[in-house]
């Protein structure tokens, strides 16, 4: 599929420096304190850089509306692994049913 | 259009295509694969089976007097791990879907024919080691191996039959990806997805569950492992962890699993439906929605399985309603069936037989599924009986009525041999009849109180307890017949036609068996499925020019 | 269908057409990488969500890894996804030498990875952060009110030995995978017309990558500041 329509050297060369910058970036962010948008931004970086290589490297960009939509499936399922997981737990306290440890610790 | 027939019966077929061990053992061509799994897949459903027969003979009597309750749970636990992961997760789509796939949507083979014999090698690596772990003297974990007792606390041979079943895993996904790319990518010309046979649909859902939930209760497996082996406590509060969360990661992939059961039986109905009334199924397009969007909804719910087991009340609500959404789509295909039947021509052959008791068992199971899924019922009867009879009424009411009704259904196809028509039907109805007596007793059971897992019980319960274990030795008649008339009919059985039943579908109109591949040319479809008009749907053009006004 | 004698005798008796087996393969392999992200997604899940628990132990816990290492190595692993990507556009030209030269870069910058990380592991052996009976924990950050709990900060390790452990068996069979397409491209197996298996373990290279870009900073990156 990626034959019918290449994608030039001098993508590959960008899409791969622009990784190396993003990577060093990130390494520079971890350092500086936003508060609570330290997790935001480091995740941030890290989906801008999985774009990158889903993209153009892994020619997703010119592939068939199928292969789109397996990627999109599989990162769907996923969150709603997290999400309902996450529903369950963060709820699960409120309540304050006696005799329940502490979930959350140090 | 002077199109010529599909079919020409020859004395060459896939069975007499190559003799001897090798031929089958190294085959790659789908239909013998098939037949492998039926044969490993039968004998593991026996052995469940008597497993099975040993709980019913124990409960005979409400004193523990057969069994300790030691070696009691070993035989609940191992019965629920050979039959749900060694029968009937992989079975309908390996042995049905592998035969009939291809051949349906008009294709020489699988995609990936040597991964589909590769998938067989590896389930049977992984039922070897769930075998090993029971000849060594089994585990009491239960088939759900809830943490911590399987992680730290049961001293049983835990570790291999959990290696076991990621083993079979891998298989499972073997299959599922091998359809998902063939029936994408190998349709025959004029076979749009509108034109599928319903089959094919399901087991098009089938996959797309089995690709997402298998690997994550393969991770979950391999985390118990590292649990219970390397003492990686990744479920142990002591470190922080929380055993809920394996609850949430396996019923992720369980709760789905169970519609990788279901469906692929739900497209065997569909089939044995259409063919035995020579109707059209009502409602086409929506038994193929409702098939996807079970695979979908089926992730969405796996939390009413954990109501009581310390789950948050705010997430148990959001899966209760969740939970009735399922309900939908499956409604939607129990009333497309029924409506299947008016003003079609009905045979009572033996695979209507199974269609009609389909139907019946799956409204039961199914509308009690409902009541569990209801979060202020669960409570009352979690873990009693009442939940061992909903999930056989399914499991058993669908999924191996299924099973059974294809096999008599495509048996003259499989082999090219009729069975004997008479002996089938008694079988049918004992199945049936046995199944019931089994089952609908222990509804009551469950619902006076009665608890799942226990080797004795108070008095007051024997009179229905005898009933359920007189139900499972018909059951057990039943499930005996078929073995011997379908070997008898191997040898001594009439001839099969082409298409025995009258039935409409590319695997009607080519030999019975087959040839090596399927078809003498590729067929261009011309007509939907189920054409009861038309008569056939597949032609071999017999000019250029045709072919390319299809 | 290609006239061509290497792309005729490529193309499998059950398929159709040249084109239906590429098809097949390249949605075949998408499709094994769906089972894949499932796979990683449970262990990010359990990941984050004992995170989201344990904040100070965990953060606590990841000072203990070497920022320096972990940035080299993904470096070292963005390289080798640019190197495979090379050896996709060589298959696709038909350069045979070219391809040779970029599918022994990747497996050069794989095994200079799996070094890199052993020599991370052989560090936190020698610190005793290897959980077994062995494990002792101190909290060395500095400014914090109270030190973390060393069980708390303990499950943190054991995330960590799974999730690397888990990506470096995915980097062992990808390299293993690269060394049999060497050695078929040195004999010359794949031409212009067939060369479906360069893409298709490129994707699963690629895939492997993609879980080590989202591995670094949450093993290593957050709550170092």
């Amino acid at each position: 599929m990626s034959t019918k329509q290449p994608i030039g050297l001098p993508t590959y060369f960008a899409v791969f420096a622009a990784l190396l910058v993003l990577t060093g970036l990130t390494v520079w962010v971890a350092f500086q304190d936003f508060g609570v948008y330290n997790n935001v931004i480091a995740l941030g970086i890290a989906v801008i850089k999985s774009t990158l290589v889903v993209l153009f490297f892994m020619h997703v960009i010119h592939s068939t509306p199928l292969t789109k939509l397996i990627l999109v499936t599989a990162v769907f399922f996923f969150l709603i692994l997290v999400a309902f997981v996450y529903a369950d737990v963060w709820t699960r306290d409120m309540l304050n049913l006696p005799g329940r440890p502490p979930l959350i610790g140090g | 259009m002077s199109s010529a027939a599909l079919h020409t019966q020859s004395d060459t077929n896939y069975l007499n295509d190559g003799f001897g061990i090798r031929s089958w053992l190294l085959t790659t061509d789908h239909k013998r694969i098939a037949i492998l799994y039926l044969i490993t897949n039968t004998l593991f459903f026996f052995m469940g089976s008597v497993m099975a027969a040993l709980i019913r003979i124990e409960l005979l009597t409400p004193e523990g007097d057969l069994v300790q309750p030691d070696m009691y749970n070993r035989l609940f636990t191992m019965h629920g791990v050979i039959m749900v992961f060694l029968f009937l997760i992989p079975t309908i789509p390996a042995v049905f879907g592998n035969f009939l796939i291809p051949i349906m949507i008009g294709a020489k083979d699988l995609a990936f024919p040597r991964l589909n014999l590769g998938s067989w090698y590896v389930f049977n690596v992984g039922a070897a080691l769930i075998f090993y772990s029971i000849f060594k003297g089994g585990l009491d974990t239960g088939w759900t191996f809830y943490v911590p007792f399987s992680s730290t606390y049961s001293a049983t041979n835990v570790m291999t039959a959990a290696v076991g079943i990621f083993i079979a895993g891998f298989a499972s996904i073997m299959t599922g990806l091998n359809f998902l790319v063939t029936i994408h990518r190998m349709r025959a010309p004029g076979m749009t997805w509108f034109r599928m046979p319903l089959f094919v649909w399901a087991h098009y859902a089938t996959s797309i569950i089995i690709l997402l939930g298998t690997p994550v209760v393969a991770v979950t497996i391999l985390m118990v492992g590292a649990e219970r082996v390397l003492h990686l406590g990744i479920f142990d509060p002591a470190y922080g962890g929380d055993p809920i969360l394996f609850q949430h990661l396996f019923w992720f992939y369980s709760h789905p699993a169970v519609y990788i059961m279901v469906l692929p039986a739900m497209g065997i109905q569909s089939e044995l439906v259409a063919g035995m009334c020579r109707n059209r199924v009502f409602g086409y397009r929506a038994v193929c929605y409702a098939s996807v969007a079970i695979a979908v909804l089926g992730f969405l719910v796996w939390g009413h399985h954990m109501y009581t087991t310390g789950q948050s009340p705010y997430a148990g609500t959001i899966f209760s309603f969740l939970t009735m959404l399922v309900a939908v789509p499956s409604a939607v295909k129990t009333f497309n069936w029924t409506a299947t039947l008016y003003r079609g021509s009905i045979s009572w052959e033996t695979p209507m037989i199974y269609a009609a008791a389909f139907i019946g068992l799956f409204i039961i199971g199914g509308t009690t599924g409902v009541m569990l899924g209801t979060l202020g019922i669960d409570v009352h009867v979690h873990d009693t009986y009442f939940v061992v009879a909903h999930f056989h009424y399914v499991m058993v009411g669908v999924t191996m009525m299924g099973f059974m009704g294809g096999l008599h259904y495509w048996w003259p196809k499989i082999t090219g041999r009729m069975y004997d028509a008479f002996w089938s039907k008694i079988s049918a109805l004992l199945i049936f009849v046995g199944f019931n007596l089994t089952f609908f007793p222990q509804f009551l059971l469950g619902y006076m109180g009665m608890p799942r897992r226990y080797h004795a019980y108070p008095e007051q319960w024997q009179t229905l307890n005898v009933l359920s274990t007189a139900g499972a030795s018909v059951l057990g008649i039943g499930f005996v017949l078929p073995a011997i008339y379908f070997l008898w009919s191997l040898k001594k059985g009439k001839k099969a036609e082409a298409n025995p039943w009258g039935a409409v579908g590319l695997e009607w109109e080519i030999s019975s068996p087959p040839i090596s591949h399927n078809f003498e040319e590729t067929p261009v479809v011309i007509n939907e499925a189920y054409d009861y008009q038309a008569g056939h749907v597949g032609v071999i053009p017999s000019t250029e020019k045709e072919a390319d006004l299809v | 269908m290609s006239d061509s004698t290497g792309a005729t005798t490529r193309l499998a008796h059950w398929y159709r057409s040249y084109e239906e087996q590429t098809e097949s393969v390249t949605l075949g392999i998408w499709l094994f990488l769906v089972t894949e992200v499932m796979f990683f997604g449970g262990l990010f899940m359990a990941y984050t969500l004992y995170r989201s628990l344990n904040p100070e132990a965990f953060a606590a816990a990841s000072h203990h890894l070497s920022i320096f290492l972990g940035t080299v190595n993904t470096a070292v692993l963005i390289g080798s996804s640019f190197t495979v990507v090379m050896a996709v556009w060589s298959a696709e030209r038909g350069k045979q030498k070219s391809l040779v030269f970029w599918l022994g870069a990747t497996i050069v910058l794989g095994l200079a990875f799996l070094g890199i990380k052993a020599n991370e592991y052989a560090h936190k052996w020698h610190e005793g952060l290897v959980p077994g009976p062995d494990f002792v924990f101190h909290d060395t950050r500095e400014g914090v009110h109270a030190a973390a709990d060393p069980n708390r900060a303990r499950m943190f390790f054991h995330l960590y030995f799974g999730m690397t452990g888990l990506h470096a068996l995915h980097m062992i069979i990808g390299i293993g995978v690269f060394l049999t397409l060497m050695v078929n491209a040195i004999r010359g197996k794949y031409t212009r017309q067939w060369h479906d298996p360069i893409p298709v373990a490129g994707l699963y290279w690629h895939f492997v990558d993609l879980v080590w870009i989202f591995l670094f900073p949450l093993l290593y990156l957050i709550g170092r500041h």
